[in-house]
C-alpha cells in the first residue's frame, strides 16, 4: 500500500525573526509556550501557540456530549447476543451517531444565518463530510446489505446529500414518463425475489432500448433523452453533469438504471470507472474522493486513514473505529504501545478533550473502555486537571476513588491539604489530610491546631473537630486534639467527673505532647475543686496520683534523673496516696509517666 | 532520515495526524535581557520565566487566560539559566539556577490582603546551594515519589543531589551525593517512573565538543544495597554536544525512552535486561540495552531544547535554524515531523491572536469538497 507522504504544517510566529532562537515549554494539553530571544533590552514576548482545538466550539461541545452517551451505551452491547440482534443494534447506534452531527449541523447553520462570519463556518464542510462518510460506512459496512437492497441504500444515501438538487432531477425525470417510474419504483426485497425483479427489468430495459433504436421518440427530443438516461447512457447522463453535480451520484444514477442488481463486490469496479469518466479535467482526486472510492472498495482501513488525514479531528475516526471493531470488521495488530488501531485512537481523542475545562469529564469513560493503556493515561492526565476549586477537586477525586487511583488521591489531597494550610485554613487542611491518610501531616495540623489554642484560648473549626468520629485515630496528636476539646466541651457543660474522667485517661494515654503538660495540669486544678469529683470515690485520688507523677515526669524532663530518685520518689507517691485513699499499692496500677 | 527499529506488518503504514497550531495570545514578558528558561507549573495555570537580566518572574493565569505577571525579583548576580516547579505536594516551591555558581530554592509566602488584592505575591529565598565552583547549568527537582529533592548540574562536571528531610522547612537541605561526570555537564533529567520495578535514575548531558571523548550522555542509577548512585550506562554513539535531554513519562512500559537535544534530534530506547544476580547481592546498576530509535537532522543546526508532552505521545525540539519542531509516532511507532513554528520576522500587531492562516493541505482540500457537497460547478 502507498504511503501518502504529508508535509508538515507550519505556524508562523510574529515578533521573531528568523535565524534567532525559539525556546519552548508544554503546557497541559499540548498549549506550548515558548520565548524568542530578542536582544533589545525590555521587549522579549511569550508567545502562546495552541493546537487548533475543536474542544473550544461551544457548538461542537454538544457533539461531544451526546455522542459520548452513545459510546457509552455501545460499550455495554453484550458479546453473547445472537449476531442478527447485534447487527440491528449496531446500525441503530450508527444512525444515532449521525443524528447527532445533523443535529449539529443543523445549529451551525442557524448560528452562520446570524452570523455569516463566525469562524464555526469551517466546520460545515468538515460536518458535511463526516455524515457522508460515515453514511457510506453504514451502508456498505455495518448494514451490508446484499445485492437488490444495496442500491436502495445508496439511493438513500445520496438522495440524503443532495438535498434540493436532487429535488430538480427527480423532477426533470418524472415528470415526463410516469408509467415506466411507477413500475421501476416497485423494488425487490418487498414481494418479489432478486431473481424475478431482474428479469423483469432486464425485460423493460430491453424494450426501452429497442424503442431508441427505432427512434420511436425521436419526434419528442426530451423524451428520447430521458428514456437514454433511464438505460444509464453513460454519455447521455454525463451531458447532464450539473444535475449531478458529484461522480458518486453519477455512479449511483447509473447503477440504478444500468446495474439495480449490483452486488457488494462489484462496487468498486463501477466506482472507480465513474470517478474516471466525471472528473476528466481532474487528475488527481480530492481527498474526499479518495475516501469514498477506498469505501466502495471496502477497505476500511485506508478509509480511517485517510480520513484521518484529511479531517485533522480524531472525533470521527475514534467513533466510527470503535463501531467497526465492535462489528468485527477491524483486523487488529497488535502492538507494543497502542495496543491496537481502536485503543489508539480513542486513546488520542480523549486525551484532547482533557485539556477542556468541563469536557476531560467525558474523557474518563474513553480512558475505561481502553484496556490496554486506558489506566495509566487517566492517571497521568487527571492529576494535572486544575484544582480550582474544591468542589473541581471533589470531582476529581471521586473520580479516582471509583477507580481505586489510590496514589492520585492521596496527591490530590495533600495538595489541597498544603494549599489550606498555607492560607492559614486549618479546618479544611485538616480534612484534606485526613482525606490522604497521611498521618504525619494530620500530626502536623493537629499541632498548629493546639498552639492556635495554647495562644488564644478558643478552638477553631469546632464542627470539624467535634465530629471527626473514627478518623481521629489516624495520628496521635489529632486523637489528642479531639478528646482535649471533648474534655473542654465536658467543663463548660459542668460534666465534671466526666470531664475528669477524660482528663485522668488523656494523662494516662501519653499522647499529650510535653508542650502540654502544665496546660493539663493547670486543667485538673479547678476540676478538683468540683464538688461532683472532689465527692466521687476514688477519682479524685486517682486523680491526683496520676497528676503528681505528671509533675514529676516533668520534673526528671526538665532537670534529669537518676535510677534512685526514680525508684525513691515513685515508691512514695505510691505509699502515701494508697494511704491516702485507703487502698493497697495495687490499686493504682503502674504509673505511667 | 528516520528509521524505526519496528518492521512495518504488511497493509497499514500509518501517518500521525498533522497537527495544526496557531498563536493564542502573546505576552510582554518584560524581561530586560534574553530570557533562557520558561517553566510551567504542574497544573499549567502559573509559569515562571528567568533572564540573563539576572531575575525571574512568575505569572499567573486569570479563567480568561490572560496571564499576568504577580512577582518579579533578583535572584541571582549573574544570567539565570534555569527555573523549574517542584510538584504542588509541597506547596508553591521555586528552583533557580545560575552562571554566578548557586542554585536557590524560593518559596512563594502567602501575603496580605492589599497585596492579594492588586494581584502581587511574594517569593522568599529558602536556601542558596553554594557547592559548585562553576556555572551551575540546570536545576531539576526529583520526581515526587523520593520527596523533596533537587539535582543541579555544573560545569565543572559535577552533579550534585540535596535534600530537604523536613519538607515544612525549605531551609534546611543536605547533599546526599556528589558525583564527578568528568565532562562538564549542561543538562539533566530524572526518569519519572515510580513504578518499584525502577530503582531511581537519571541522565547527564554534557556539551563538552571535544568529539574524541565518547559519550556526551550518561546514565546514572540508584542501588538500594550500596546507597549511592552509579553509572550504568553511557551512550558512546553521541559525541557530540548535548545541549538538553529529557526522558519520556513512562506509560507503564518495561523500558525507557529518552530524547537528546545534540547536533540533531535522537530518541533512544533503553531495554533494562533481567541479570541473573539476585536482587540481595546486586552490588552493580541494571545493564541496559541501548536501542536509537529515531533521529532527525531537519533542524539541519545545533538542536538547544528537548520536550515531551504529558503522556509523551508527542516531542517538541528547537534548533538553530530558529523553529520549534513537533514529532509524532504513528500507531506503528514511526516517528515523524507533524508541526513546525517558524518565526517569520513579522513584527507584532496585536496582542491577542485569533486563529489565522494556517496554510495546510487539509484546509484547502475540505474546502472544496464543501464546494463539491453544495453542487458548485466551479472547476468542474
Amino acid at each position: 500500500m502507498e504511503e501518502l507522504d504529508v508535509e508538515p504544517a507550519i505556524t508562523n510566529i510574529p515578533a521573531a525573526s528568523d535565524g534567532k532562537h525559539l525556546g519552548f515549554a508544554w503546557g497541559p494539553g499540548d498549549i506550548l509556550a515558548y520565548e524568542t530571544l530578542y536582544m533589545a533590552p525590555g521587549c522579549s514576548f511569550i508567545h502562546e501557540v495552541r493546537k487548533d482545538e475543536d474542544i473550544y466550539s461551544p457548538i461542537l461541545r454538544k457533539l461531544f456530549n451526546e455522542s459520548h452517551h452513545i459510546f457509552v451505551g455501545l460499550q455495554t452491547i453484550r458479546e453473547d447476543l445472537p449476531s442478527k440482534n447485534k447487527k440491528t443494534q449496531f446500525v441503530s447506534i450508527s444512525k444515532n451517531y449521525r443524528s447527532v452531527i445533523r443535529a449539529c449541523m443543523e445549529e451551525l447553520q442557524q448560528v452562520l444565518q446570524k452570523w455569516p462570519r463566525n469562524m464555526e463556518i469551517r466546520y460545515v464542510s468538515i460536518l458535511l463530510a463526516i455524515e457522508l462518510i460515515w453514511n457510506l460506512c453504514e451502508v456498505l459496512f455495518i448494514d451490508a446489505a446484499p445485492a437488490g437492497p444495496l442500491l436502495l441504500h445508496l439511493l438513500d444515501w445520496v438522495r440524503l446529500h443532495k438535498g434540493d438538487v436532487d429535488e430538480k432531477a427527480r423532477e426533470v425525470l418524472q415528470s415526463e414518463s410516469p408509467a415506466e417510474h411507477h413500475d421501476y419504483w416497485d423494488v425487490p426485497g418487498g414481494t418479489q425475489t432478486l431473481t424475478e425483479f431482474d428479469v423483469k427489468w432486464r425485460h423493460w430495459h430491453e424494450e426501452v432500448d429497442r424503442c431508441l433504436q427505432d427512434n420511436s421518440f425521436a419526434s419528442n427530443q426530451h423524451l428520447e433523452i430521458i428514456c437514454k438516461i433511464l438505460v444509464g447512457d453513460e454519455d447521455t447522463l454525463l451531458e447532464h453533469k450539473e444535475l449531478l453535480s458529484t461522480w458518486y451520484h453519477f455512479l449511483v444514477t447509473r447503477l440504478l438504471f444500468c446495474h439495480p442488481t449490483v452486488k457488494p463486490t462489484e462496487l468498486h469496479y463501477y466506482a472507480q470507472s465513474c470517478m474516471t469518466m466525471f472528473l476528466d479535467l481532474r487528475s488527481v482526486p480530492e481527498p474526499l474522493d479518495s475516501i469514498l472510492l477506498a469505501a466502495f472498495e471496502f477497505d476500511i482501513h485506508q478509509v480511517i486513514k485517510d480520513c484521518s488525514i484529511a479531517l485533522n479531528n480524531w472525533w470521527f475516526v475514534a467513533h466510527l473505529t470503535d463501531l467497526l471493531d465492535h462489528c468485527k470488521l477491524l483486523q487488529s495488530h497488535n502492538l507494543h504501545f497502542g495496543s491496537n488501531l481502536r485503543e489508539f485512537l480513542l486513546l488520542e481523542y480523549a486525551s484532547g478533550l482533557f485539556t477542556h475545562h468541563s469536557l476531560w469529564q467525558l474523557a474518563v469513560d474513553y480512558f475505561d473502555n481502553c484496556p490496554e493503556f486506558g489506566h495509566v493515561y487517566l492517571e497521568l492526565q487527571i492529576e494535572r486537571v486544575p484544582l480550582d476549586t474544591e468542589r473541581k477537586a471533589l470531582k476529581v477525586l471521586r473520580i479516582c476513588e471509583q477507580r481505586q487511583m489510590s496514589e492520585q488521591v492521596r496527591s490530590i489531597c495533600k495538595i489541597m491539604a498544603m494549599r489550606a494550610l498555607r492560607n492559614n485554613r486549618l479546618g479544611s487542611a485538616l480534612s484534606w489530610s485526613i482525606r490522604a491518610k497521611d498521618a504525619a501531616f494530620a500530626t502536623l495540623i493537629s499541632e498548629r491546631f493546639l498552639q492556635d489554642y495554647c495562644a488564644r484560648g478558643t478552638f477553631s473549626d469546632l464542627d470539624l473537630i467535634d465530629n471527626l468520629g473514627p478518623a481521629m485515630l489516624l495520628s496521635d496528636r489529632l486523637t489528642f486534639l479531639v478528646k482535649y476539646r471533648e474534655f473542654h466541651k465536658l467543663y463548660e457543660e459542668n460534666r465534671f467527673s466526666e470531664a475528669a474522667k477524660l482528663l485522668l485517661s488523656l494523662i494516662t494515654a501519653k499522647i499529650a505532647p510535653r508542650s502540654f503538660w502544665m496546660t493539663l495540669l493547670t486543667d485538673a486544678l479547678p476540676l478538683l475543686e468540683q464538688k461532683e469529683v472532689s465527692h466521687s470515690a476514688h477519682c479524685p485520688y486517682l486523680l491526683l496520683y496520676h497528676l503528681t507523677c505528671l509533675v514529676y515526669g516533668f520534673i526528671v524532663f526538665c532537670y534529669g534523673s537518676s535510677c534512685k530518685v526514680d525508684q525513691l520518689l515513685t515508691s512514695l507517691i505510691k505509699e502515701s496516696v494508697c494511704r491516702f485513699a485507703g487502698l493497697g499499692p495495687e490499686g493504682l496500677g503502674t504509673p505511667k509517666v | 532520515m528516520c528509521r524505526t527499529d519496528r518492521v512495518p506488518t504488511a497493509g497499514i503504514l500509518w501517518l500521525a495526524l498533522v497537527v495544526i497550531m496557531f498563536v493564542a495570545r502573546s505576552i510582554a514578558a518584560d524581561h530586560k535581557d534574553l530570557i533562557h528558561d520558561v517553566s510551567y507549573d504542574f497544573h499549567g495555570r502559573r509559569m515562571a520565566t528567568c533572564s540573563s537580566d539576572q531575575s525571574v518572574k512568575v505569572w499567573d493565569r486569570s479563567e480568561n487566560g490572560e496571564w499576568h505577571c504577580t512577582a518579579s525579583w533578583k535572584t541571582h548576580s549573574g544570567s539565570v539559566w534555569r527555573v523549574t516547579w517542584a510538584h504542588p505536594e509541597f506547596g508553591q516551591v521555586l528552583a533557580s539556577c545560575s552562571f554566578d555558581r548557586t542554585a536557590a530554592v524560593w518559596e512563594e509566602i502567602v501575603g496580605e490582603s492589599n497585596d492579594k488584592q492588586r494581584g502581587l505575591s511574594h517569593w522568599i529565598k529558602r536556601t542558596t546551594l553554594v557547592d559548585s565552583r562553576t556555572s551551575v547549568t540546570d536545576v531539576k527537582f526529583a520526581p515526587k515519589h523520593m520527596g523533596l529533592m533537587l539535582t543541579t548540574c555544573s560545569a565543572d562536571g559535577v552533579v550534585r543531589i540535596y535534600e530537604a528531610p523536613d519538607v515544612m522547612n525549605l531551609s534546611q537541605w543536605s547533599l546526599q551525593h556528589e558525583i564527578s561526570c568528568k565532562l562538564s555537564c549542561s543538562c539533566i533529567s530524572w526518569n519519572p517512573s515510580s513504578s518499584r520495578a525502577h530503582p531511581p535514575m537519571f541522565a547527564v548531558g554534557s556539551d563538552d565538543s571535544n568529539v574524541t571523548y565518547g559519550g556526551k550522555v550518561q546514565i546514572y542509577e540508584y542501588n538500594e544495597n550500596t546507597r549511592k548512585y552509579a553509572k550504568a550506562e553511557t551512550l558512546m554513539t553521541v559525541t557530540d554536544a548535548v545541549h538538553d535531554i529529557a526522558f519520556a513519562p513512562n506509560l507503564g512500559r518495561s523500558f525507557h525512552v529518552l530524547a537528546i537535544a545534540t547536533k540533531d534530534v535522537r530518541i533512544f530506547k533503553l531495554v533494562p535486561m533481567r541479570s541473573d544476580r539476585k536482587e540481595s547481592t546486586s552490588t552493580g546498576p541494571t545493564k541496559l540495552e541501548v536501542q536509537i530509535v529515531a533521529q532527525f537532522d531537519n533542524h539541519n543546526s545545533q538542536v538547544w531544547r528537548v520536550s515531551w508532552n504529558i503522556t509523551s505521545t508527542l516531542l517538541a525540539s528547537s534548533g538553530d535554524d530558529g523553529c520549534v519542531r513537533l514529532w509524532k509516532a504513528n500507531y506503528m511507532d514511526n516517528w515523524k515531523c507533524t508541526g513546525i513554528l517558524k518565526g517569520d520576522g513579522s513584527p507584532l500587531t496585536s496582542s491577542s491572536g485569533q486563529p489565522t492562516a494556517m496554510s495546510t493541505i487539509v484546509g484547502s482540500s475540505v474546502q472544496t469538497s464543501q464546494n463539491a457537497l453544495n453542487g458548485m460547478s466551479a472547476g468542474r
